[in-house]
């Protein structure tokens, strides 16, 4: 047997149901292995104590024969969930020292699964950023390095800790959350599987809410079939959140072996945005003869607002992210700065406990919602978001997903495209049209660049068909055939 | 569309949020720049487009109007920045106040 850090998720339930491993050692190898990796900054809080007592319980349910789908499967948990008794922090100093009194849909039901936690992984502050560099509690180092540059390398964001923590062996599996790319971008760059269901797929309830139109969980994977076996535990209805879709959840790990052959895989024309670099349109064309050679049929799709999508959602994203941010205010939980009245206790407890682009982002948000702007801007990107789903609405007539590159670049250094804000935002360029649509949309790793990082491909589908994602997602696995380690992990 | 520093001022009051006065300057700029690159949603006709304002293409759901979960006044008060007053001190279940500065003279 490999080293039990490298097992998938579905190799580690097999040999837990073998006996060849319990829970307890499986637990242990992987906190070990989290203590040598710490430089990556990977976690925020380490649980071990937590993960050996549920991996105690796990050893003891599997002896008394009630075994869950993820029974003893240690998994990591993007510290935007809150976790009941466990420090919650959304990468924010305006968080500090809250330990919620419950615990949200999503985590809860992957304990009830028989997972066990092994700690709170790293983020952008408030799930706002690409490369995880705005996090209070320091930047997350992405385990691949360019062939020969020893630079750090940003794991991307929002869900950077996670995607690092998969990537280096330190988890199996990690929870994100993805508003416009934030679970895809982060997979793709650090050679993973992320998957963003539909929107209304899996409960908000519990996960801080940074957009509540556009955030949806999801799982982050080494590979296709692990992340089916996660998002079927994370899905389902619940009363709690009244936009969670009361539909039954389908069986996605069987998706992923469904044949492609027959489907129609459409192409936008519109995702060749000038000066793409060579490397991924390489990546592009090398997936779409992978499809073909499964046996789909590649068609020429037409995507016309695709360009309008990253300013639609810098007004949309900024808004509601004003509103929802606004609960931060020093009275009934996290930091508190005082101020001689009640106003200036609000005003420095969040300008004290804010960092630069969350500031930047209550700001633009405030402003396109104040009064005299909110029809210039609000409700004009509302329509024009009417528009972009219904451009995929259109593209869906003629085919059953569609396959584009996941980012316009491999991982990027820390430091690099930290010029001006809209600079960073381009990173979401693909990412951003489908959650603008609520459309699932999965991250595979396709190939390696020229300096031999890993490069994602995203399939995108019609919504609440996963099913139709994880089995062409499955398909481009297979077909790369690729076996990805970063090196020295 | 170009944001000044009393803009930036005035809606960082709106927004509760104590910005440096030495930082107003380089967030005009910044928020400027993005505004700027916003305004290419002008040249989009959306004359007669319904605005989007969900995704979920369902109705929302009703319930009946009662207390689901309820009657945990500790775990309320639990976060309260400085530690909640209690009315009974020593009992948290009895309830208590979040404590903030004085806001009636």
């Amino acid at each position: 047997m490999s080293k039990p850090t490298d097992l998938t998720i579905a190799d580690m339930t097999a040999a837990l149901a073998k006996g060849a491993i319990s829970a307890v050692e499986l637990t242990e190898a992987h906190l070990a292995a989290m203590e040598t990796h710490r430089g990556l900054n990977a976690y925020i809080t380490e649980t071990p104590a937590r993960a050996r007592e549920m991996a105690k319980a796990s050893d003891a349910r599997r002896k008394s024969g009630a075994v869950g789908p993820l029974e003893g499967v240690p998994l990591a948990i993007k510290d935007l969930f809150c976790t009941e008794g466990v420090l919650t922090t959304a990468a924010s100093h305006i968080l500090d020292g809250f330990k919620p009194t419950y615990e949200s849909t999503v985590s809860s039901r992957l304990w009830q699964a028989g997972a066990v936690m092994l700690g709170k992984t790293n983020l952008d502050e408030f799930a706002m950023g690409s490369s995880n560099m705005t996090s209070h509690y320091g930047p997350v180092e992405n385990p691949w390095k360019r062939r020969g540059d020893n630079r750090k390398l940003v794991p991307g964001g929002s869900s950077g800790g996670s995607a690092s923590a998969v990537a280096a062996r330190i988890a199996p599996g990690a929870t994100g959350t993805d508003t416009g790319g934030s679970i895809r971008q982060p997979a793709a760059f650090c050679g993973l599987v992320g998957m963003k269901p539909t929107y209304g797929r899996c409960s908000r309830w519990g996960i801080i809410a940074f957009a509540s139109s556009l955030d949806q969980a999801g799982p982050i994977t080494r590979t296709v079939k692990d992340s089916a076996l996660m998002l079927q535990a994370m899905a389902g209805h619940d009363p709690k959140d009244s936009t969670s879709a009361p539909l039954a959840v389908p069986d996605f790990v069987a998706a992923c072996s469904r044949s492609i052959k027959g489907l129609k895989i459409g192409i936008p024309a519109e995702y060749r945005v000038d000066g793409m670099a060579p490397e991924i349109q390489a990546l592009w064309d090398k997936g779409i003869a992978m499809i073909r050679d499964a046996g789909a049929e590649p068609v020429e799709i037409s995507l016309p607002h695709t360009k309008y999508a990253l300013p639609t959602y810098y007004i949309v994203a900024p808004a509601e992210c004003s509103s929802n941010l606004a609960r931060y205010d020093g009275v009934r939980f996290g930091l508190r700065v005082p101020g001689k009245d009640l106003i200036e206790m609000y005003e420095n407890t969040r300008g004290a406990g804010f960092g630069k682009e969350t500031r930047r982002r209550i700001l633009i948000g405030t402003y396109v919602l104040s009064a005299g702007y909110y029809d210039a801007y609000y409700k004009k990107a509302q329509q024009v978001r009417a528009l972009i789903a219904r451009d995929f609405t259109d593209a869906f007539k003629k085919c059953d997903a569609i396959l584009t590159p996941t980012a316009p670049s491999a991982a990027f250094a820390m430091g690099e495209k930290m010029d001006d804000p809209v600079t960073m935002y381009l990173n979401d360029v693909f990412t951003v049209p489908s959650s603008l649509a609520g459309l699932p949309g999965i991250s595979v790793p396709g190939g390696l660049g020229a300096d031999g990082l890993p490069l994602g491909l995203q399939v995108i589908g019609r919504a609440y068909d996963e099913e139709t994602v994880f089995a062409v997602g499955a398909a481009l696995e297979k077909s790369a055939g690729l076996s990805l380690q970063p090196e020295g992990y | 569309m170009s944001l000044d520093k009393q803009t930036v001022a005035r809606i960082a009051r709106l927004a509760r949020l104590k910005v440096p006065e030495e930082e107003l300057q380089g967030l005009a700029g910044e928020l400027s720049g993005i505004m700027d690159w916003i305004e290419q949603l002008n040249s989009v006709d959306t004359s007669s487009v319904e605005p989007m304002n969900s995704v979920a293409d369902l109705s929302l759901p009703m319930r009946q109007d009662k207390v689901t979960e309820g009657g945990h006044p500790a775990r309320v008060l639990a976060n309260a920045p400085g530690g909640a007053v209690y009315l009974e001190p020593g009992n948290p279940d009895a309830g208590g106040f979040f404590v903030v500065p004085k806001v009636v003279e």
